[in-house]
């Protein structure tokens, strides 16, 4: 079976009850995070629970009115991810306040990041409506990625190369990251032209041994996408994100061909790619290094690219132990990048390893309604975006909290929803609207109208139940 | 498709049992290994970051945390800190912790066993691990009088304590130091003011030199002599003890000589008084040699000698050497050649005479305070042993008296108290004579005992500077 069905109930009111427990852990970490160091219940805490609670609230009220049958689960976990993070992020700017009283706090701007995040993801469920619209931009989509990911290598005013990654654009009031959005035109272009054009791929082309060849014009525009993904790790220095690309990139083939051994050359090129990065870039050499000899001395003060944050990090995990040393109550600021790169390691200081475990579980109930809602509707284009878009965010906790704990070299990549940094947040906060989208159209009873790349699914015998759709299966 | 997509969540789900994994081995398996890694800042940092409770003299605090805006959280201040210096000693960044900072560690950083209750308070109140507060036996009126009683420059220690509890009422030393500057949260600056200090003449920051500096007891050991004497049952109040000018060793070209210009060359023979009053070196010497080195060592031993105490500081053991020629033994027996004292050492051997022969354990805690102010803990006056027995102790105690009252301790003598003391000079060569007083007061009731020891002095300074001072320090206590 490998469909599924839903029993059609719109389940908003325990939306609306998982929000309030969202919001409650959210404002209470904020409180906490607070409490030994400043007036409690000061400015920030009220911006805080505000924001996160009308913001939330309006998505939820968007979704009984535009979207009644979409996951309840997804918008309360990321509602708690996002208040987490914003917590950490003042407890951290509480700390950095104390040493230097001129430093500008972080938090209020995370906060403002946010507002517009959720305002984002608001518009785009309004205007949007059905996720299959979309695909009629394949390719313009790809276009706007190739665009995107030019943008930081414009000359200085636009461009701007920070430690040493060339990944920021200047845009007035501050910087952005338009590889983040680029993730999301590229999983766009990749399902819209891998829903159209799988057939082709799979069956026409030559045959040699095992292995069905496409056609090359079929797999052109493909191998564009993935030289794109290739030139950033390149040009713009960002292994992190060319990591994800890469990701993203095998995932949606794998999906749209469910050939294993398609998968095993792409992981032979990533391995290819990699040999090639660690000899001709030396930024990737010592990321490396700085994670197989992580604590030897020369390796550990080596600037820059020692190991001495992977290091701090670590010794933040082991301080934190089995349940933490409590909110604001660790040192987590002694960690380079505390609030961004390093927030993991900041929160399993202080909420320890049950504190830390049950974020990654909120995470991997986030990528499974994702998941579900790619296995439950029934265009191949929306499986393959709610796919991919939930595999990149697996992808990026993956390489984030692996990075952190030694598991795989550290690279510089966000926590999705916690870090400070207003491009991921927007960027994440646009595929959780796509994914809500998605979940709707698995989960509605009816048919719908749109579904125009689908059969009509016809009324079951007594006119209550779904009949399965057999049109797109490709699994053997 | 789904079945392709199914495959992508269980890869997905694989990433993040891989995660929870390697969190779990960091967070769990490792964390213990990563504490003590020498890098790991955060241990110093935490101990740093915490409100360390204070130490506490009658009730103000001489050692205590206050807020900071830094890193750290909190500033380690020191009041009053060069009287203080050598019982608090430090708590800094690069040179660690000394006397009490080290002694009382736990106690101040809140993590001692018997402070567990008020952990799991803190814990859930929110408000971060606070220490306890200890509070001294030290009487700060008599603190700064014996301060001020050793003058700038000079370098001497003063020990006080109360014969009948142990409890040290002050405890002074100079040259002292400013613990502040070893307390700075800035590395390289303490290193550079440790450094500074360094050059100072006859200062060690890491000493407490009352508890932990050795010296050249001279004549006030002869009171350890006059114990051994009286409790080995040969001699008596009676007993006539050649009195030489000096001393001669057969063989050798040596002789131990009486003080030159003083009043011992008036008799030939002397009783323990007489030898006592005037610090008459041969009839000590003399005994030394008829009892033996390992009697006199015996009753050193019933005095504290030999023996690492913890007050709760760390003192070291004062020393009478073994393996002693015939010569070496009377040089000893005077306290010269190899015998080394700590001035809390004679004033152990003051108090256990004072106190009936009863030696009580030195003690500087008064009390333990929770953050709270509950009372954890409040040492009780212990008996460390006795010393000599209760005869003897009061036939010294006489003789002791009548060296404040006709002898060489003259300048102790206060109008209506009977005082008890014994003076005390020891020459040595490399760095000059010490200068010393150890005594107690008054005779028949003793609140006091005290020793006052000034390092390289001439002789009159000398004297100057101790009977005359343990006057003002007994009429101070007494006065209280």
């Amino acid at each position: 079976m490998s469909d599924v069905l839903t029993v059609p109930r719109s389940r908003r009111t325990v939306e609306f009850f998982l929000l309030l427990l969202a919001l409650g852990v959210a404002v209470g970490a904020n409180y906490l995070a607070g409490i030994d160091r400043e007036e409690p219940f000061g400015e920030y805490f009220w911006s805080q629970a505000v924001t996160l609670a009308v913001m939330g609230l309006f998505i939820h009220v968007i979704l009984r009115f535009r979207a009644k049958y979409a996951d309840p689960v997804i918008l309360p976990i990321v509602i708690a991810l996002n208040g987490i993070g914003l917590a950490m992020i003042h407890r951290l700017d509480l700390s950095a306040l104390r040493v230097n009283p001129d430093f500008a706090p972080v938090a209020p701007q995370q906060v403002l990041w946010t507002a517009v995040a959720i305002g984002s993801a608001a518009v785009l469920l309004i205007l949007l409506r059905d996720h299959r619209i979309l695909r009629r931009f394949t390719y313009i989509s790809l276009i706007v990625s190739a665009i995107l990911l030019l943008l930081p290598l414009m000359p200085a005013p636009v461009g701007l190369e920070i430690n040493g990654a060339r990944i920021w654009i200047s845009v007035g009031f501050g910087t952005f990251q338009p590889g983040e959005i680029a993730k999301i035109t590229l999983a766009i272009f990749f399902a819209g032209y891998l829903s159209t054009n799988r057939d082709l791929i799979l069956l026409a082309g030559k045959k040699i041994g095992p292995l069905q060849l496409p056609r090359f014009r079929d797999l052109a525009p493909m191998a564009a996408a993935w030289l794109v993904s290739i030139g950033v790790l390149i040009f713009q220095r960002d292994l992190g994100s060319s990591i994800l690309f890469f990701g993203l990139f095998m995932v949606m083939i794998y999906v749209a061909t469910s050939r294993v051994s398609w998968v095993l050359i792409g992981l032979a090129l990533i391995g290819v790619g990699v040999f090639v990065a660690l000899e001709l870039f030396s930024h990737v050499a010592l990321r490396f290094d700085s994670w197989i000899n992580a604590f030897a001395p020369e390796v550990y003060g080596r600037a820059p690219g020692g190991s001495a944050q992977v290091v701090q990090g670590l010794f933040g995990l082991a301080n934190g132990g089995l349940i933490g040393t409590g909110l604001g109550a660790g040192r987590p600021d002694l960690v380079t990048y505390a609030n961004s790169d390093m927030i993991i390691a900041a929160l399993g200081e202080e909420l320890g390893l049950i504190g830390v475990v049950a974020i990654v579980m909120l995470y991997v109930l986030l990528v499974s309604r994702g998941i579900r809602a790619a296995l439950g509707t029934k265009d191949g284009f929306g499986k393959l975006l709610a796919c991919g878009l939930s595999f990149t965010i697996a992808l990026q906790c993956f390489v984030v909290i692996g990075g952190i704990t030694r598991l795989i070299p550290l690279t510089g990549l966000t926590t999705p929803f916690m870090s400070a940094g207003g491009s991921s947040l927007l960027a994440n906060w646009l595929i959780v609207g796509l994914l809500l989208l998605i979940s709707e159209t698995a989960r509605r009873p009816a048919p719908s109208p749109l579904m125009k790349d689908s059969f009509p699914a016809p009324l079951g015998m007594n006119g209550k139940r779904l009949k399965k759709k057999p049109a797109q299966e490709a699994t053997p | 498709m789904n079945q392709a997509i199914r495959s992508a969540w269980v890869v997905a789900i694989s990433m993040f049992a891989l995660v929870l994994g390697s969190l779990t081995y960091v967070q769990f398996f490792q964390a213990q290994e990563l504490k003590e890694n020498d890098w790991n800042s955060r241990q110093l940092y935490q101990d740093f970051g915490r409100q360390r409770g204070a130490i506490l003299v009658d009730g103000r605090a001489i050692a205590e945390s206050v807020p900071s805006n830094d890193q750290f959280n909190f500033q380690r201040v020191y009041n009053d800190p060069e009287l203080y210096a050598h019982l608090t000693g430090y708590y800094s960044l690069s040179l660690g912790t000394t006397q009490l900072e080290t002694a009382e560690s736990a106690i101040l950083s809140g993590t001692s066993s018997s402070l567990f209750y008020d952990r799991v308070v803190q814990l859930f109140s929110g408000v971060g691990t606070q220490g306890a507060s200890v509070e001294l036996t030290i009487d700060p009126e008599i603190q700064r009088l014996a301060w001020d009683l050793i003058p700038d420059g000079q370098r001497g220690s003063i020990v006080v304590m109360e014969p009948s509890t142990g409890n040290i009422l002050a405890m002074v030393s100079k040259p002292s130091f400013d613990p502040n500057l070893l307390a700075v949260h800035d590395t390289s600056v303490i290193l550079e003011n440790a450094a500074a200090l360094s050059e100072q003449p006859g200062l060690s920051i890491y000493t407490n030199p009352a508890t932990q500096s050795l010296v050249s007891p001279g004549s006030v050991f002869k009171l350890v002599d006059a114990a051994a004497a009286l409790e080995s049952g040969e001699y008596d109040a009676e007993s006539e003890i050649p009195n030489p000018p000096a001393l001669e060793f057969p063989g050798i070209d040596y002789a131990l000589p009486n003080y030159v210009t003083g009043n011992c060359a008036s008799r030939a023979t002397a009783d323990l008084e007489f030898a006592l009053e005037q610090s008459c070196n041969t009839p000590f010497a003399q005994i030394a040699i008829d009892l033996g080195e390992e009697a006199i060592q015996e009753q050193a031993a019933r005095f504290g000698f030999g023996e690492q105490l913890s007050i709760p500081t760390d003192v070291t053991a004062s020393v009478f050497p073994s393996d002693l020629s015939e010569t070496e033994l009377a040089q000893s027996a005077v306290g010269q050649f190899d015998t080394r004292v700590t001035p809390l050492q004679m004033a152990m051997v003051a108090s256990a005479i004072a106190n009936d022969g009863e030696l009580m354990q030195p003690q500087l805690i008064k009390s333990v305070r929770a953050p709270d102010l509950e009372l954890i803990d409040a040492p009780q006056p212990e008996l460390l042993r006795r010393s000599v027995s209760e005869a003897t102790a009061n036939q010294l105690t006489d003789w002791m008296v009548n060296v404040v009252d006709n002898g060489t301790a003259a300048g102790a003598q206060i109008p209506g108290v009977r005082v008890a003391g014994k003076t005390g000079t020891a020459e040595v060569t490399e760095t000059g004579d010490n200068a010393w007083f150890t005594g107690f007061a008054p005779a028949e009731d003793p609140q006091v005992a005290l020793s006052i020891v000034m390092e390289n002095v001439d002789i009159p300074t000398g004297q100057q500077l101790t009977s005359p001072s343990a006057k003002r320090l007994i009429e101070a206590v007494l006065n209280r």
